[in-house]
């Protein structure tokens, strides 16, 4: 080998070294003061942002009127997550199909399944529908650790914000009092509003609503809604015509007039059932951002329990 | 289920002891407080049910019996001690797709887990078998398949390792005989963003190499990788890879993947890389440009190369180049009704070799259309020389049709016709039925 060779190689492993250093230096956190908060849907973002203020950056990577079930992996999303600090799931197997891949590919690892910066919300809220017996796939799409739409009941809403509050005071020690300040507010705010909710929906008590998808458990345990079927024959199976026409007789049977849908199902089976039945399609949000104007968890259940009590008074 | 016992008799003594500990509300107390009160326990008792959840999701053991103090559980509940804080050997691991805290479930008496009996099965990985069955009707007798087969079943063994890596098996059984698709350790907790891999593993070069057959979109694979990028198992080789994220402007994402490998892919006609001596290594390089477009259509363009040794002789090599673009649209308001991935690949191929290198070319355009929900129809336009005699083009077209009883079963019709070298022409009908058992895995993007 001649000296050429070599001050070329020496030049080489030079610029390579260059290379790296400048890779490493990009890859260091550019000395954030928030901060950064991923959550999977924007639900859990509204409750990290009411509790974290202006000391976090929260961002969604699902959109509210997406079904957060069928994400797409993009690779846009691991910027953020390569970015995050905490990450926040709803859990419960929701996000099994396109999260696991993003986490283990976004080179991160404070957000880790176990790691500190990974918070399952499910955790600290109240889970219904946990089968008890044997779980096949020839229920469907079942989540066998539970219903995994658990954010719609607000006193839950309280208890993940509680959650979130603390794991941002275990984090950020220095603004762990304005953390539980916030919290404490929250709590304030949504008990006041919760009040105004309840009053608003108590007449409606015991009424029978039909869902599309099984996702309104803990809001119908909240409010007393009697859900009497889905749209759905499976969770995750499209309608079929016979299951439709059983659904209808009990409807009729039963005297149910409401339609849950999310905004992101198709509307031609649960429009024509409302037409058989004489009916109403309530096109509820499960999610903040669902419409333009939604922008909170308080907004959200303000405008759902708008359009039911509405659609409740038009079907007595 | 000792432990869930253990749990549950806990929640009963915290009650007990808080009720017995303020005898409080007396007649006279305020309503609200008391009703402040009966939603503090309630809390308390879902917080401890999310950690009964937890525990029964790992249906684990406890090494620990924690004292029934309700003030120890209040401070367990919210606490969630990093696992580096934790003894890494006595901290139970949450298979890969269970997003559960298994190292961050604390008690007062310690990390839960650790070797109790029934721990064990906690740690096996998440299984997944996914059958692939085939049939072919129709005359080709330049590539003959058998009417029926069950082409492939797959299992897929997938488990976090320890707090910074995870492992993933994917055991490929034919008819006949087993063979290691992949088997390899990802380190993800890496400093400044690499990620690592070391195994063996299908090589980041294009698409369709990376892909596993139940995630295309046909069921064959293009001519194209057949013909120039070593045939069905592809460019699968055992070494070692690292991947980094560069940091690149206007909401970019670049990503840059190097590897090496032993220099053995694929078998007989379709051997791309064979490795004579030891220090015959193959190198691959990937780098991938994504940019979302919309919020619903987002393009992603790659550039790959490959260099290895070929069979010709010790000391012939084989270079690969490859470009891929994909654009995608999915609208998210009806992301599970409609949807839209068109996708081509180009291959370039010199291969040294007596009497004259050749240098072949090959690519194949596709398209794939969500009608329904359960509903896809696609197409596929294939050209392309032959690595080891570039005068010979094969082409090629298919129709797909696409059915999906449910997200874990397929039903697919293909419709082929293939011009090979020397006009020999072949119509055949495919027809597929790919089913998954198990772990829910990842839906591919």
């Amino acid at each position: 080998m001649n000296r050429s060779v070599l001050r070329v190689l020496r030049r080489d492993c030079l610029v390579a070294l260059a290379t790296l250093l400048v890779l490493f230096l990009s890859a260091l956190p550019a000395a954030a003061k928030k901060l950064n908060i991923v959550t999977s849907t924007t639900d859990m973002a509204s409750l990290a942002q009411e509790v974290g203020g202006d000391n976090v950056a929260v961002d969604s990577i699902a959109r509210g009127y997406q079904d957060p079930h069928f994400v797409e992996a993009k690779p846009s999303f691991l910027l953020k997550l390569k970015q995050a600090d905490l990450l926040v799931v709803v859990g419960l197997q929701l996000e099994i199909g396109w999260l696991p891949p993003l986490i283990t590919q976004s080179g991160n690892p404070r957000i880790q399944t176990g790691a500190t910066g990974y918070l399952d919300a499910s955790q600290f809220a109240d889970i219904l529908d946990v089968p008890t017996g044997p779980v096949t796939r020839a229920m469907g799409d079942v989540h066998p650790l539970g219903n995994p739409h658990y954010w719609l009941d607000p006193n839950n809403g309280r208890r993940i914000a509680k959650g979130i509050a603390n794991k941002l005071a275990e984090m950020d020690p220095p603004n762990a009092a304005t953390y539980q300040q916030r919290f404490q507010d929250f709590d304030k705010r949504l008990t006041a509003a919760q009040q105004k909710w309840d009053t608003e929906m108590k007449p409606f008590r015991g009424r029978k609503v039909v869902t599309y998808h099984n996702s309104l458990p803990n809001f119908a345990h909240h409010f007393g809604l009697n859900v009497i079927g889905y749209v759905e024959p499976r969770p995750g199976i499209p309608p079929t015509p016979s299951h439709t026409i059983e659904l209808m007789a009990q409807m009729k049977r039963e005297n149910c007039k409401i339609i849950m849908v999310e905004p992101y199902f198709d509307r031609k089976t649960p429009d024509s059932i409302a037409r058989e039945t004489g009916g109403t399609v309530v096109e509820y949000l499960p999610s903040v951002g669902g419409e333009k104007e939604v922008t909170d968890y308080f907004k959200l259940f303000d405008y759902d329990i708008g359009l039911l009590t509405k659609a409740f008074q038009a079907n007595p | 289920m000792k432990h869930v016992i253990g749990v549950t008799s806990l929640v009963f003594a915290i009650v007990v002891s808080s009720w017995a500990q303020q005898p409080a509300a007396p007649a006279g107390a305020d309503n609200s407080a008391l009703e402040q009160h009966i939603r503090d326990l309630e809390d308390r008792i879902i917080a401890l049910e999310g950690q009964v959840r937890l525990l029964k999701a790992q249906g684990s053991a406890p090494a620990a019996t924690p004292s029934p103090s309700a003030e120890a559980v209040a401070a367990s509940a919210p606490a969630n001690p990093s696992p580096s804080t934790a003894e890494p050997s006595s901290a139970p691991v949450a298979p890969a797709s269970e997003p559960t805290q298994a190292a961050m479930v604390t008690t007062p008496g310690g990390v839960i887990g650790g070797a109790g009996a029934s721990a064990a099965k906690v740690l096996n990985p998440d299984i997944s078998v996914i059958g692939d069955f085939i049939g072919i009707a129709g005359h080709n007798s330049v590539q003959t398949s058998p009417s029926l087969q069950m082409h492939e079943s797959e299992i897929g063994l997938q488990a976090i390792i320890d707090p910074y890596a995870r492992g993933d098996f994917f055991i490929s059984f034919g008819e006949e005989g087993v063979n290691l698709e992949e088997g390899y350790i990802t380190f993800t907790s890496l400093p400044a963003g690499f990620v690592a891999r070391a195994g063996k593993m299908r090589a980041a070069f294009g698409k369709v190499n990376t892909m596993h057959n139940h995630v295309l979109p046909f069921v064959d694979r293009p001519l194209a990788t057949n013909n120039l990028v070593a045939g069905e198992d592809g460019i699968d080789d055992a070494g070692f890879s690292v991947e980094h994220i560069i940091p690149a402007p206007k909401g970019i994402f670049l990503d840059l993947t190097g590897q090496v490998f032993r220099g053995d892919s694929g078998e007989g006609d379709e051997n791309v890389f064979h490795a004579s001596q030891k220090s015959d290594v193959s190198t691959v390089a990937h780098l991938r440009a994504y940019k979302d477009l919309t919020e619903s259509t987002n393009l992603d363009i790659g550039f790959s190369y490959a260099r290895g040794h070929n069979d010709a002789g010790p000391n012939f090599v084989t270079n690969l180049y490859g470009v891929d673009a994909t654009l995608r649209w999915k609208p998210l308001r009806r992301s599970i009704y409609h949807s839209f991935v068109s996708r081509s690949e180009l291959f370039w191929s010199q291969r040294q070799q007596l009497p004259s290198e050749q240098r072949a070319f090959g690519f194949y355009s596709s398209g794939e259309y969500q009608l329904a929900r359960r509903w896809f129809t696609g197409g596929r336009f294939d050209w392309s020389d032959r690595a080891r005699n570039a005068s010979l083009t094969d082409k090629g077209g298919s129709i797909i049709l696409t059915y999906w009883p449910s997200e874990f079963s397929q039903i697919r019709a293909q419709y082929r016709f293939t011009n090979y070298a020397n006009d020999i022409k072949a119509n055949e009908l495919l027809f597929q039925i790919l089913f998954s058992l198990g772990a829910h895995g990842a839906h591919p993007f």
